[in-house]
């Protein structure tokens, strides 16, 4: 099974808004999603127990962005297609899923899997834009994966308990971060990592023009960046051996007791 | 403004979250409409009325009747297309979230989502988004019609405001693509169980347990409390606990007077189910788990050994 795992680059560290473009800083280092990992996993379990097949990172990014998606590869991952291009820059939800839209038809993978979120921007909806735009059958929120008979089958968590879902391949499935441990790279998947095929292509090498994407190509705009209401105070301490004691202290005074 | 309030309902009953929103777009749009969408849902018309819906659109077929995401984006396309609704507001669920970003790319519209208020300002729609584990608020906007917005779990209390509305049925052609996904077994809601929603105290276990076996240290310490346990999404996900015991955007909704946080990051999903507790300790081995930003005491250590010698001192100090 042909499988395509999409994967975002993201700042190290959280990251911050940048208040002039109010766009995330991505001048610092980066990393591959850490929620995104755990779709790389769940991809080369499926492609193991098929025996046969090959997984392809898909994503948008800085040019930089290669370095930090030859984690996957040190994992067992093929190879990458990296989007690359000044004119994605800002791009939003609407943008973002119609340039990696376009990648993925390029791909035909049979399966196109997503982590649960991206770490710098706790959005967890762009496999249902990209679903749609591939008119694919969608699974989200999937804890646990498996297929049968060449459907696919998933179980997820909702708000009222679990579902199970089937969907004939192709299909989008999106991976909660429960489903798996991801595993470490071995030191020969390391260095194996660099020689493995590494794309970069750019918005016309998808046939899309620059305005399909960034500001031009998006719905939404920021308008302000604020602080956060205040809060109570907190307090946070190190562990010095006596933690304990100064959480019962502080339950004490607190009259939590 | 045209605004269209997406409702949800669960066995029979409108989700309370949807009603919040559909309240709140009342108080910004006195001619609000709202849709319902299921294989028997039209009874739900009045109770929407009830908290502000002036027309309801209702779509009933069967292909409609499990909770599945795609069908429900083909619908609301239609009705959208065909009553030139420039502003759609979803309560974020599993379900809501999937529906409205597929609306997004069928629409080529904006889509913000995450919020906690949405405003007019000067007549123009703004929505407040915090992001960054909630360290900076954003205000955010569209740039082109519809709007669509989906407002974070637990944001708006549902507030009625009497009233009658028009019922509207309307059809909508079902893609092949959006019923090829097939929902074999449904959720229902547990009724087993002791229930966390009442507790006082609530010590709480997240990954950095390490393993199922650790939830004993949980429990001893809730039990010496006198206190529940509860658990994370990803430790019920990884079946370390069962799902009841969950809080968050997909469990449950928790005020204690005292929440203890062992071996919990915190994000977002978590933070919404229990942000309202009275006093919120957290003990955690990471510096940088978010959960540090809104506990009211904040322990960076190893639970493994804080959290039995708390137990023990609570013990002791229970039995003085």
């Amino acid at each position: 099974m042909k499988i395509a795992v999409c994967a975002k680059y993201v700042p190290e560290a959280g990251g911050r808004i940048d208040p002039q473009t109010k766009r995330l800083d991505r001048s610092g280092e980066g990393a591959l999603n850490q929620f995104d990992v755990n779709a790389v996993e769940e991809a080369l379990k499926l492609k193991e127990a098929s025996g046969e097949g090959e997984v392809v990172i898909v994503s948008l990014g800085p040019a930089r962005a290669l370095e930090a998606m030859r984690k996957a590869l040190a994992m067992g991952a093929d190879r990458v297609v990296l989007v690359s291009d000044d004119a994605a820059a800002g791009s939003d939800l609407v943008a973002t899923s119609r340039i990696l839209a376009a990648a993925l038809e390029r791909e035909e993978p049979e399966l196109v899997l997503f982590g649960q979120q991206a770490n710098d921007s706790d959005g967890a909806v762009l496999w249902a834009a990209v679903a749609d735009r591939l008119q694919r059958p969608l699974i989200s929120q999937v804890a646990e994966l498996t297929r049968e008979n060449g459907k696919l089958r998933g179980k997820r968590q909702t708000e009222y308990g679990y579902d199970v879902i089937e969907a004939p391949v192709p299909a989008v499935v999106a991976v909660s971060d429960a489903i798996n441990e991801p595993r470490y790279p071995s030191l020969k998947g390391i260095m194996g990592a660099k020689k493995k095929p590494q794309e970069t292509v750019s918005l016309s090498d998808l046939g899309m023009d620059a305005g399909e994407a960034g500001e031009g190509g998006s719905r939404t705009q920021v308008y302000a960046l604020n602080d956060p209401p205040a809060r109570g105070d907190t307090v946070k301490i190190e562990d010095d051996g006596t933690a304990a004691e100064k959480i019962l202290g502080f339950l004490l005074e607190k009259k939590a007791l | 403004m045209k605004t269209l309030v997406f409702l949800e309902d669960h066995e029979g009953k409108l989700q309370k979250d949807s009603l919040g929103v559909l309240s709140k777009a009342a108080s910004l749009d006195s001619e609000v409409e709202a849709v319902l969408l299921g294989a028997d849902v039209e009874g739900l018309a009045g109770e929407a009325a009830r908290y502000g819906a002036k027309r309801v659109h209702v779509m009933e077929d069967v292909l409609l009747a499990k909770p599945l995401p795609q069908p429900r984006v083909d619908a609301l396309e239609t009705l959208i297309r065909a009553e030139g609704f420039d502003t759609v507001l979803f309560a974020a669920t599993v379900l809501s979230a999937d529906i409205a970003a597929a609306l997004a790319a069928r629409l080529d519209a904006g889509l913000n989502w995450d919020l906690t208020d949405v405003v007019l300002d000067d007549g123009k729609l703004v929505g407040k988004r915090p992001a960054l584990g909630d360290s900076v608020y954003i205000d955010v906007g569209w740039t082109s019609e519809p709007r669509l917005a989906l407002i974070r779990s637990g944001t708006f209390e549902p507030a009625e405001s009497g009233g009658e509305a028009d019922v509207v049925r309307f059809e909508s052609r079902l893609q092949d693509f959006s019923l090829a996904a097939e929902m074999v077994e449904q959720a229902h809601e547990e009724s087993e169980g002791p229930s966390i929603e009442d507790a006082d105290v609530i010590v709480a276990g997240g990954r950095g347990l390490g393993s199922p076996e650790n939830f004993a240290l949980v429990e001893e310490l809730a039990k010496a409390l006198g206190g529940a346990v509860a658990a994370t999404r990803a430790v019920v996900d990884a079946g370390w606990y069962p799902y009841a015991a969950q809080v968050g955007q997909t469990g449950k909704t928790v005020s204690p007077k005292l929440y203890v946080a062992c071996g919990i990051s915190g994000a977002i999903q978590h933070k919404v189910g229990m942000q309202s507790s009275g006093l919120i300790v957290a003990i955690n081995k990471d510096p940088n788990a978010p959960i540090f930003e809104y506990a009211d005491l904040g322990v960076v250590g190893d639970l493994h050994e804080i959290v039995p010698k708390l137990t023990e001192l609570v013990r002791a100090r229970r039995a003085a």
